[in-house]
């Protein structure tokens, strides 16, 4: 099940069974939270465990489909429809899994019986997508280029060898449904490179009662380049974002969802070079 | 019963047979008869319209009387109009095909779309699998669903990640998925691989999806690996093998979901797919975009392919270049190349118009030529020992590929220009290999001179030379190049090839050009290259390890010289045909020259220097007979001598053609079938002597039979099976007998009577026991027949011949249990009774046979007549001796066919002979046993005989011969 905003979400509840069944009323709730976990390192484990944060509650709708009764044997199908309206001036954010912010829609379909039988629940998650947005998006293209010099957070500048590796990417504003591209080359390089990867990162932020706190983790890892590759000749950089793990950049009050994507040149001794480029994700 | 008296019955050859013949009515000029002439201006209209509509007419004679069954088709002829009629109905038959052979189709149908004249992959699997292999140890590196968590990820260190990498660390192990697997021999890498292409198919089957996804993936990354550099190619057409059984699986799978309600029709649109597949398709391309490593992720993209199709029309249009550009992000130039190679090779099979990518790619390999100098793989060549021009030769497979991809169909000017983008880089040796592999030999035929000049100009230290020159001579052996420039090409190449030192390599290289040298070139040329093979073959007995190439060698001179005489006139022949010197490969190839000779040799031949080849060649086949050897092998090898004993001819030198006999049965001693053929060849001779002289003989010539009919008598006893000893004495005797040479007759027929005792009462047929009885009786038949007109030997008594044949059979040891011999007795009645007419029916001019000698002679009459009844007199006891044992149906059988040789026969006017017959007539009845139509038909047979004059008794006979009633 998919829907977007103003949309109805419809459908239909099936049961199935032997014979007929006696109950007490079948009803559907349909809900959207955010959960909010705060990480361990910038708040301490017991904290991380005890302090996390209430969930927001996006949307929650409920509705009786069947009155107390019996339904017969064999299989039953029961059309239902939820008109997906937000409480108040609260927004539908796009479904998310991340590692300490969840956007989940979920519907729940529960049958309630006599005292001497079970209670049967169902439960299935239900994806959002955010309606397009209106204004156009405009490619920004970023050039880059990596020599020694431009490298910060390093202890003894004279041992690194000497490399130079140009590129660009084609738009760091990506439109969510379409892949990342760009181009590298490796002009000159004194030691073999052994690998040249794409990391794609989340950085969550989430507001609590101590400030926030805030936090990347890497959502995949693409390889672009294995081996010594061939110097001056342009290698394509190119990523399809992952449905699920990525969603148009966020930005509430409350929590922050924002992506990142790291080109990382391995050499061959080990050496790590990483440049990073922030990226903003919309859906068009 | 008392003794039977006699009396042949006296005959009028003519005029029986005149009786004999149907009555003769003339055909009237317009009565229609099949066999009559027809109208030739009629018959050759249509004769004209046949031969248009069959294509394989054979031969035609062109004789001016027509082939009364071609005239009796009207039109076209029916086996072809049937032909046409299948052709026609083929086209309709896809609509009625049934859904489960679609598949099938559809694949035939894409493959139509590159065309027959395309070598597909499946050609080239073998020659590469076969090439490049490696007796070093091989391993498997497997990391089963290693390629989610593995990789290094700086500020991961949330909890819930941790744990579930943990978790899901722990789940493959416990599938006891991830392994090494070390020390493998290149066997043991090919099973283990058909084994991952098993489990890949089970996985599939048993809807674990997840799993097939993961072999494939751990299978492609295996190509990433270049330890054991020299099998890398081999690896990849296993490891391939396993990509496309994954995209065709995963096709097949998106197709069957859209076949609901009907299957797809063959040119579907993405339109025509519904949304689960749409979904299902799309997931795949997400998880495979997803795939950590560049090297699988490309491969098993590239591997579904097809799949694009199912989403959006320009989905591979767009994917092609893509993945091509992705290729350029593999830093080890081999590998990079065989993952273009597969590109191409997908790319080919799916959307074949695409050339763009094609090119692209080649192009990119031309720009990354540069890294094989490259510090890296100079490092990896020196650790694993491998020299340069081996390496190189690595990637020949791969540009193969793409170039015959590239030159597929493509216009000249863009071969043009690939050769010139070729000739522009360095180490362009290995390019101008492959160019000259893949593009259109005739493209290459006609630059040769070019290619030579290129090939001059490479680096000596890269890619062997020798292979240059001989990917440029199978270039060569199907296309010609211009004229002119044949002759300085096979100096230039052959100046080259005959540097080459290695002897392995020098005849790799010079059997491709023999071909060459033998389509355009004469003898001299052809001769020239043999003494140089020879030369570079000869020292330290290098020929024994290229036994296949020299062979090949052999093949290819006589594919393009059939003319012998001339084929033997090269000097160096029979001396290269020395170099094989393992008997068994000698023997093949004497086998393979005998097979052309009596293919093309069409004419008989007397020429001193075929002769001689050909005796020195069928020796040698001669000579490989042993106690091994296998009966069918000598048949076979009999075979091929016999037919080079047919075609030599000495026209009208019949005693050269003797001798020719003589030195040919010392030299083919131990092969009876070759025996037997110069006996019929010798007797040949005479009868040809004969027909020359037009019967008589002079001194000379009658010398000459009697030296023949010498040769067949000492030939004769060598051999073993006995009946052909006996049919040979048989018929060498009747030959001698029609060359007037008496006496040779005389000792030929006594010598096969002599023979007949023995006879064994089984022999082998086909090897079965059988019992020889048949064969026997046949041969005794015959031999009777002839005796009628071989003439008494004035030194012994009355029918000696006869006497002494009867006495053999008397003293044979016969079947217990059989009546063979009375047959013989009876069979020799007729003989007799022949013999005693005034006339004999049959007679061998200018001999003269007992009728002349002995003029009707009372005295021999009676020696006759007496002779008849003693048989008739075994006969009878015989048939009185079957009464007592109860053999009645033997009794039956044996009194009916006396009756018939007494009735056909004898003289029924004397009563004895009368009543005799009348006895037998009723024996044969007495117990039921006889076959009633036949003696039925007897009954009307004489009573049509009882019409003729003279034989008015007959009537009174069939009288007193009453049927046998059924009861």
């Amino acid at each position: 099940m998919s829907a977007s905003l103003k949309e109805l979400l419809a459908g239909v509840v099936v049961l199935v069974s032997k014979e007929a069944v006696q109950h007490q009323g079948i009803s559907l709730s349909m809900e959207g939270l955010v959960n909010l976990q705060l990480s361990s390192k910038s708040v301490g484990v017991f904290e991380a465990f005890y302090n996390s944060v209430k969930p927001i509650q996006l949307i929650s709708s409920n509705i009786e489909v069947a009155k107390a009764g019996k339904i017969p044997g064999g299989k039953t199908e029961i059309p239902f429809e939820f008109p997906l309206q937000t409480k108040g001036n609260k927004v539908l954010y796009e479904t998310y899994h991340g590692v300490f912010v969840n956007i989940q829609y979920t519907l729940r379909c529960d049958v309630k019986r006599s005292l001497l039988a079970k209670d049967l629940s169902r439960t299935c998650e239900f994806m959002v997508h955010s309606q397009p947005q209106k204004a156009k998006v405009l490619p920004t293209p970023v050039d880059f280029s990596i020599t020694p010099d431009t490298l910060q957070n390093i202890r003894e500048r004279n041992l690194l060898p000497k490399f130079l590796i140009r590129g660009h990417l084609d738009a760091t504003n990506c439109v969510i449904s379409q892949p990342l591209t760009g181009e590298v080359v490796v002009e000159n390089s004194q030691v073999p490179i052994k690998s040249i990867e794409l990391q794609l990162v989340r950085v969550e932020t989430c507001g609590c009662a101590e400030g926030y706190a805030r936090d990347a983790t890497e959502i995949q890892n693409i390889q672009i380049a294995e081996g010594d590759v061939c110097h001056s000749l342009s290698i394509p950089i190119y990523m399809v974002f992952p449905r699920l793990f990525t969603c148009p950049t966020l930005e509430t009050t409350n929590f922050k969802v924002e992506f990142e994507v790291n080109i990382v040149i391995v050499l061959h001794d080990d050496h790590l070079i990483t440049e990073n480029f922030p990226l903003k994700l919309c859906r068009i | 019963m008392a003794a039977v008296q006699w009396h042949s019955r006296g005959r009028r050859y003519e005029a029986e047979l005149q009786r004999c013949r149907l009555e003769a009515t003339p055909v009237d000029f317009g009565d229609y008869h099949p066999l009559k002439p027809i109208t030739v201006t009629d018959t050759k209209s249509r004769r004209g319209a046949r031969k248009g509509s069959t294509s394989s007419s054979s031969s035609s004679s062109s004789s001016a009387a027509p082939d009364p069954l071609s005239s009796m088709l009207d039109g076209t002829d029916p086996l072809s109009m049937f032909a046409a009629a299948s052709a026609g109905e083929t086209p309709g038959l896809p609509h009625s095909a049934s859904a489960g052979d679609l598949g099938r189709k559809r694949r035939e149908r894409e493959e139509e779309a590159v065309g027959s004249d395309f070598e597909p992959w499946s050609a080239k699997r073998g020659e590469i699998l076969a090439r490049f292999t490696t007796t070093e140890k091989l391993s498997i590196n497997l990391f089963m669903g290693s390629d989610k968590g593995k990789a290094p990820s700086p500020g991961s260190s949330a909890v819930s990640e941790k744990v579930r990498t943990r978790l899901e660390e722990l789940d493959d192990l416990e599938e006891g998925s991830q392994r090494e697997l070390l020390n493998l021999s290149q066997q043991d890498y090919a099973n283990r691989i058909e084994e991952l292409n098993q489990s890949l198919k089970e996985a599939w089957a048993s809807d674990q999806k997840v799993k097939a996804l993961k072999i494939v993936i751990q299978c492609s990354k295996l190509l990433s690996d270049t330890s054991v550099i020299q099998f890398y190619p081999s690896k990849f057409v296993l490891i391939t093998d396993i990509l496309d059984t994954f995209g065709r699986l995963v096709y097949e799978r998106i197709w069957t979901m859209c076949s609901d309600p009907r299957p797809l029709p063959e040119s579907f649109s993405a339109d025509d797919v519904n949304d689960t597949a749409k979904e299902t398709c799309l997931n795949w391309f997400f998880k495979i975009a997803s795939i950590r490593e560049l090297i699988p992720r490309l491969y098993v993209e590239a591997a579904i392919l097809k799949c694009n199709r199912f989403l959006n029309k320009s989905g591979i249009q767009e994917t092609l270049p893509r993945l091509t550009a992705m290729i350029r992000g593999i830093g080890d130039p081999l590998v990079a190349a065989y993952a273009r190679a597969y590109l191409c090779r997908v790319g080919m099979e799916v959307a074949p118009h695409l050339k763009d990518s094609l090119n692209r790619n080649f192009f990119d390999l031309l720009g990354t030529f540069r890294q094989i100098q490259g510090d890296s793989v100079q490092n990896q060549l020196v650790l694993q020992r491998v020299e340069i021009p081996e390496y190189l030769t690595l990637y020949s497979p791969a540009i193969n590929w793409i170039l015959q991809c590239i030159a597929y169909r493509a216009p000249e000017p863009l071969l043009t220009e690939m050769m010139e983008r070729c000739k522009k880089l360095g180490n362009n040796a290995l390019l101008l290999n492959s160019v000259m592999w893949a593009f259109r030999a005739e493209f290459v035929a006609a630059r040769a001179t070019d290619f030579i000049t290129m090939i001059k100009d490479c680096d000596e230290a890269g890619f062997p030379k020798h292979l240059l020159f001989g990917s440029l001579g199978r270039s060569l052996a199907c296309a010609d190049p211009p004229e002119a420039e044949r002759l300085p090409i096979l100096n230039e190449a052959w100046k080259v090839i005959t540097k080459v030192r290695s002897p392995q390599d020098y005849i790799n290289c010079a059997e491709i050009w023999v071909e060459f040298t033998c389509r355009h070139f004469t003898k001299r040329e052809v001769n020239t290259v043999l003494a140089d093979i020879i030369k570079h073959m000869t020292p330290d007995r290098a020929f024994e390890d290229a036994y296949p190439q020299l062979q090949s060698v052999i093949r290819k001179i006589l594919t393009y010289f059939h003319d012998f005489s001339v084929l033997f006139s090269m000097e160096r022949f029979l001396p290269f045909l020395d170099m094989f010197q393992k008997d068994s490969v000698r023997v093949e190839v004497c086998r393979s020259i005998m097979e052309v000779f009596i293919k093309h040799q069409l004419e008989p031949t007397r020429d001193p220097v075929i002769l001689n080849a050909m005796l020195h060649i069928c020796k040698t086949m001669h000579d490989s007979v042993n106690a091994l050897t296998l009966e069918d092998e000598k048949r076979s090898l009999a075979l091929l001598i016999n037919g080079f004993i047919r075609m030599v001819s000495f026209g009208r030198d019949f005693e050269q053609q003797l001798s020719f006999c003589v030195e040919a049965r010392a030299t083919f001693c131990n092969l009876e079938p070759v025996l037997v053929q110069l006996i019929h060849t010798v007797n040949q001779l005479a009868m040809e002597t004969r027909r020359v002289m037009r019967g008589s003989h002079s001194r000379k010539t009658a010398a000459f039979v009697r030296a023949c009919a010498a040769y067949s008598f000492i030939t004769i006893p060598s051999l073993s099976s006995i009946f052909c000893r006996l049919s040979l004495y048989l018929l060498s005797g009747q030959v001698a007998l029609a060359n007037q040479c008496l006496s040779q007759a005389d000792a030929f027929l006594k010598a096969a009577v002599s023979l007949l005792p023995e006879v064994p009462r089984s022999i082998s047929v086909e090897g079965k026991l059988r019992p020889s009885e048949g064969f026997l009786l046949d041969f005794i038949s015959n031999f009777l027949s002839t005796l009628l007109v071989v003439p008494d030997h004035p030194e012994h008594g009355v029918l000696y011949l006869v006497r002494g044949l009867l006495n053999m059979v008397q003293d044979y040891t016969w079947e217990d249990n059989g009546d063979a011999k009375l047959r013989v007795y009876i069979n020799a009645l007729p003989l007799l009774a022949a013999m005693s007419q005034e006339a004999y029916l049959y007679c061998i001019p200018r001999v003269d046979s007992n009728e002349t000698l002995y003029g009707g002679d009372p005295k021999f009459l009676s020696e006759i007549n007496k002779l008849c009844e003693t048989l008739i007199g075994q006969v009878l006891d015989h048939l009185k001796a079957l009464g007592r044992d109860e053999s009645v149906r033997r009794q039956a059988a044996l009194a009916f066919s006396l009756f018939g040789c007494l009735l056909a026969h004898g003289d029924l006017r004397n009563n004895k002979l009368n009543q005799l017959a009348v006895n037998l007539w009723n024996l044969s009845h007495k117990h039921g046993h006889c076959d009633t139509r036949a003696s039925v038909r007897t009954l009307e047979f004489m009573k049509h005989q009882a019409q003729q004059p003279d034989m008015a008794h007959l009537s009174d006979t069939v009288q007193r011969l009453a049927l046998q009633s059924r009861t």
